[in-house]
């Protein structure tokens, strides 16, 4: 029993719909674990099951080595809950928000105020301690949700979406602020749909689709094994990208033509595009870039719009 | 549950101010209104005591459920649909029968305010006749509790404000109206009056009458107690089974 989330054939059904539909995961101590998947793959469903408001239709499910179905209060007073949309309290102060959030964990008033001071310096928001949540910035909520998920000093901390909404100076400070918690040695399990978000933070990831696990591993791993090292994305002139699908056979190991450009996969990218130029193409814009997460994740869940 | 309570009144802490004016101002006006205002005109007075005297213990009751219901509602729908207050406490190690109990305890805090309130403006203008009239405050809680577990149900059930209005039209002010805090239920029609009867709020009434007039309610005082109690134990039942259901999906 070394994971402290330990999940076998989860599943969660509402009505006749399947949100989650047979997953199996295992989160170690200390790890940064992501969910990915677009929306509607059964994420927040997952998380609710593990967060333990949500009880599982069918399977295993462990966490810290409890029954969520019976033993809900005892693991939930271990967890650290994030959620997508913030539900501060907007009429108390910043303090007000984590002392109150602390006694529901039975923490005595002085632990709470000392704590909550502790983690207003740690997510930056000191200076406003003693002012009401409702004029404080998205950025501003978003970390202080972060800190009442934290008031308890949780085993494992859940964040859904963490960084969604949010400026791109908020969100570094965000991922800042995880990272440092990461290397604390807290287990961060976190939902997301931003490649960057899930390559800058997690060590493990598995990417969901329709409700099962399509692939799981580390970002790295997943980039090796479902797309090539280097992408070269390629634009013409012409209304029709796909004319040229036929002239470039060869070059890559894999293409796609896409409506306003194709990409190629290819494990190097500046060859491919001297032997694209050697067939005298000439595209209008060519890019070699790294593969990224985004790659992968695009090449296993689809391109289709989902909503 | 502890816990729950004090975040509330943590929060009341932040909003009281704007609900003395009116639990301070409702006795105040009443004193002078219907006594010296209405009760000039019933010079007969009811069952053989003045009007003022008569009317001030059901007007307390009918506070105990104006308090709850402005608690029982709004923030209600808001703790679930809108602040999502509610799901916040849920990820703690609170259980759905916490949350409720201590929002409800919070509401019966706020009808021992308001009702001490009116009761100390009440000696002071010397209505009250007997020691029992402490009573009230037990008599209070109780309906307080009566009518505000099944509005936590009810509010707990709805996803837009407009269904408040509706009870609010059709639940609320009838029965402030026919309850018997006004006039006596027996001049009613036989159907208003034994909607009155069903409902919780007359019975709260009557006992807080018995209680500021020194009358001994008897044997039906007791069933009154009951059948309050009743309509307690039912709204909590109907309440904890909307919150699991709302909390835990």
């Amino acid at each position: 029993m070394s994971s402290l989330i330990h999940a076998r054939g989860l599943v969660k059904r509402f009505g006749s719909f399947t949100a989650v539909d047979g997953i199996d995961v295992d989160v170690r101590p200390g790890e940064a674990f992501g969910f990915l998947g677009p929306n509607g793959a059964g994420k927040s469903s997952t998380m609710r099951m593990i967060g333990c408001v949500s009880p599982p239709t069918e399977g295993v499910l462990e966490i810290l080595g409890m029954d969520p179905r019976r033993d809900g209060p005892a693991i939930r007073a271990r967890l650290g809950v994030c959620p997508q949309l913030d539900n501060l309290d907007v009429e108390l102060t910043v303090r007000e928000n984590l002392t109150t959030y602390a006694r529901f964990f039975g923490i005595p008033r002085a632990v709470a105020r000392a704590r909550a001071a502790e983690l207003l310096d740690f997510v930056q928001l000191t200076e406003r301690a003693d002012s009401q949540v409702e004029p404080l910035s998205g950025g501003m909520k978003r970390r202080l949700t972060i800190a009442r998920a934290l008031v308890n000093e949780p085993d494992i901390v859940l964040l859904d979406e963490p960084t969604t909404g949010l400026d791109p100076q908020a969100r570094h400070l965000v991922w800042e602020r995880l990272f440092r918690l990461k290397q604390q040695g807290v287990t961060l399990v976190l939902t997301t749909h931003y490649m960057d978000e899930a390559e800058q933070l997690c060590d493990r990831l598995v990417v969901m689709d329709g409700g099962r696990i399509v692939a799981q591993d580390s970002p790295r791993a997943l980039i090796e094994r479902y797309s090539t090292r280097e992408v070269v994305e390629l634009r013409f002139t012409a209304d029709d990208q796909g004319s040229y699908a036929e002239k470039l056979s060869g070059i890559a190991e894999r293409f796609e033509v896409l409506p306003d450009r194709i990409l190629l996969y290819v494990a190097d990218g500046d060859d491919a595009l001297a032997e694209v130029h050697r067939r005298e193409l000439s595209p209008a814009s060519a890019l070699v870039r790294r593969s990224s997460l985004e790659d992968v994740f695009l090449h296993l869940t689809g391109r289709t719009l989902v909503d | 549950m502890t816990s729950v309570l004090e975040y509330h009144l943590v929060h009341y802490r932040r909003t009281w101010r704007s609900s003395v004016l009116s639990t301070l101002l409702l006795p105040l006006l009443t004193m002078v209104g219907f006594g010296l205002g209405v009760g000039g005109y019933v010079t007969a007075g009811i069952d053989g005591v003045s009007y003022l005297d008569w009317m001030v213990p059901g007007l307390i009751a009918s506070t105990a459920v104006q308090t709850v219901i402005g608690e029982a509602t709004w923030p209600v729908l808001s703790y679930f649909e809108w602040l999502k207050v509610y799901f916040a406490q849920a990820a703690a190690p609170l259980r759905p029968a916490d949350i409720l109990g201590g929002h409800l305890a919070f509401m019966m805090f706020r009808v021992l305010l308001s009702v001490t309130a009116f009761l100390v403006i009440a000696a002071a203008f010397g209505t009250l006749r007997s020691p029992w009239a402490v009573a009230v405050l037990p008599i209070s809680v109780l309906v307080g509790l009566a009518v505000a577990a099944p509005v936590v149900a009810y509010s707990a059930s709805i996803r837009s404000d407009s269904y408040l209005a509706i009870l609010i039209r059709f639940a609320v002010l009838p029965m402030s109206l026919f309850s018997g805090v006004f006039f006596p239920i027996d001049s009613l029609h036989p159907v208003l009056r034994a909607v009155a009867w069903v409902l919780p709020l007359s019975h709260g009434v009557d006992l807080s009458r018995a209680a500021t007039l020194g009358v001994n309610p008897g044997l039906d005082g007791l069933w009154q107690l009951l059948y309050l109690l009743v309509w307690c134990a039912g709204g909590w039942l109907l309440a904890l089974s909307r919150f699991r259901r709302r909390l835990v999906v």
